[in-house]
């Protein structure tokens, strides 16, 4: 079941996800715990948890509904302005899954013993983090397809060793979203190749899109292993699966030939084959500029949460109005049985 | 954990959540596939097929308050469910058939 509230009627119980237990217990149930990760079985919302697991856990499908929710708002600028009504339909879709997307996660969170609005409540007051990527604006239309090629191909390889994650729920609405987010990366790709089939003009416009999104995407797999401390626990917890660098290196691998085959080059002087290692060696990732993006200082932060928190204030008295015509009528019926 | 300052208020202005099963063709049971907040029931059927059906991934979907399922409790899993650890004469594989019988 995807929620440990089902039995609490007290609102307050339901923060209470993890009972308290003595000392004594606690050591066995720590020992449970443990054999359960080590033999790479689930752990399910009732089962006991360490703190600490819980609380990484309520951070990370947190930030990542979050960045689901923000990230519909760099595309959804282009629905009014896609070039046909078949663009328009895909991004419509598309637009509608990301959404879809934070609400699965959304539901995996308050497994956790947090309410939706407490989670709201961080994005909103700028305590939760989202996706560093989507404060970044997109300024033509070629930036819609090199979101979908590009941002949606690194989340795809971050999220698919998640299906596997030790947290039932959390897995599961990974496995959901997986099998949704090949369209995303297919469309985007597929608006490029017809792009790149056009004008000099187009052709251009891809390029300067690729050459703006490439080094924030490689930044999307957060810092190198070794400024990652939080990532040796999160592999020992099978939270994670799989390094930063490594995944930011399977990336780049796959998407060289891509961008070949597209016929853009990708804007990193020292990107080139290995013969030794099999693999690309890329350029060094501008770090500062990440950290800035990720403190509230990228080029739409401000307008991304504003927008976010507008949106939340203006459908206020939607929900108000709804709550209230459903206990209306619930009185109602109680009414006419009584 | 308490994030906000007055849960209970919060809690009061959220929509109830309910739990999602969906039946994916004729034949088949229908399966918890996630949970959901809406007003009431009619609304949570209707944000059931938008967040779960956007791909035609069922022909029914059931919505239930979460708050009306009763769960078996997880610290008494060894006293719930090991009773039957050890009627293993419940399974067909604990008799033995003379080969010759052939598929029974």
């Amino acid at each position: 079941m995807y929620t440990p509230a089902m039995d609490l009627p007290d609102p307050a119980a339901r923060l209470q996800a993890v009972p308290a237990a003595p000392d004594s217990r606690q050591a066995d149930l720590q020992v449970g715990f443990d054999a359960r990760i080590d033999a790479d079985r689930k752990i399910e919302p009732q089962d006991w948890m360490p703190e600490p697991y819980r609380k990484t856990l309520v951070r990370q499908i947190s930030q990542h509904a979050h960045s689901e929710i923000i990230g519909m708002q760099p595309e959804g600028n282009w629905i009014s302005r896609a070039p046909s009504l078949k663009r328009k339909a895909i991004l419509l879709a598309k637009v509608q899954d990301e959404g879809g997307h934070g609400l699965y996660l959304y539901s995996a969170v308050e497994t956790l013993g947090v309410s939706r609005d407490q989670v709201l409540d961080a994005l909103h007051t700028g305590k939760a983090k989202y996706s560093s990527i989507f404060n970044y604006p997109t300024l033509t239309w070629a930036d819609v397809g090199v979101i979908g090629w590009l941002v949606d191909g690194a989340a795809i390889m971050n999220q698919i060793p998640i299906c596997r994650c030790s947290y039932g729920p959390y897995a599961r609405a990974m496995i959901r979203i997986c099998k949704e987010e090949s369209f995303h990366q297919r469309q985007g790709y597929e608006s490029l190749l017809t792009l790149m089939k056009g004008t000099q003009a187009q052709r251009d416009m891809v390029q300067d899109a690729v050459n703006r999104w490439w080094w924030p995407v490689l930044a999307m797999f957060g810092p190198p292993d070794g400024d990652s401390p939080n990532s040796a626990q999160g592999m020992r917890w099978g939270i994670k699966r799989i390094s930063n660098d490594e995944l930011r290196q399977k990336f780049v691998d796959a998407t060289v030939p891509q961008a070949r085959i597209l016929g853009v080059t990708l804007p990193d002087p020292d990107l080139r084959w290995n013969d030794q290692t099999g693999r690309h060696d890329y350029g060094a990732i501008d770090w500062d500029e990440f950290w800035a993006v990720v403190n509230g200082n990228g080029p739409c932060n401000k307008e991304r949460l504003a927008t976010r928190v507008k949106a939340h204030e203006d459908g206020r008295w939607v929900r108000d109005a709804a709550l209230a015509h459903a206990r209306k009528q619930q009185a109602r019926a109680m009414k006419e049985a009584a | 954990m308490t994030e906000t300052s007055n849960p209970a208020a919060s809690a009061a202005r959220e929509w109830p959540l309910w739990e999602v099963f969906v039946r994916s063709k004729q034949g088949l049971e229908h399966k918890h596939c996630g949970s959901l907040h809406a007003a009431d029931a009619q609304q949570a059927l209707q944000m059931a097929r938008d967040v779960y059906t956007r791909r035609q991934e069922g022909v029914s979907i059931w919505v239930v308050p979460s708050a009306s399922i009763t769960a078996s409790a997880p610290d008494d899993k060894a006293e719930f469910f090991e009773p039957m650890g050890d009627k293993i004469y419940r399974h067909p594989t604990f008799y033995e058939i003379p080969d010759d019988v052939g598929h029974m």
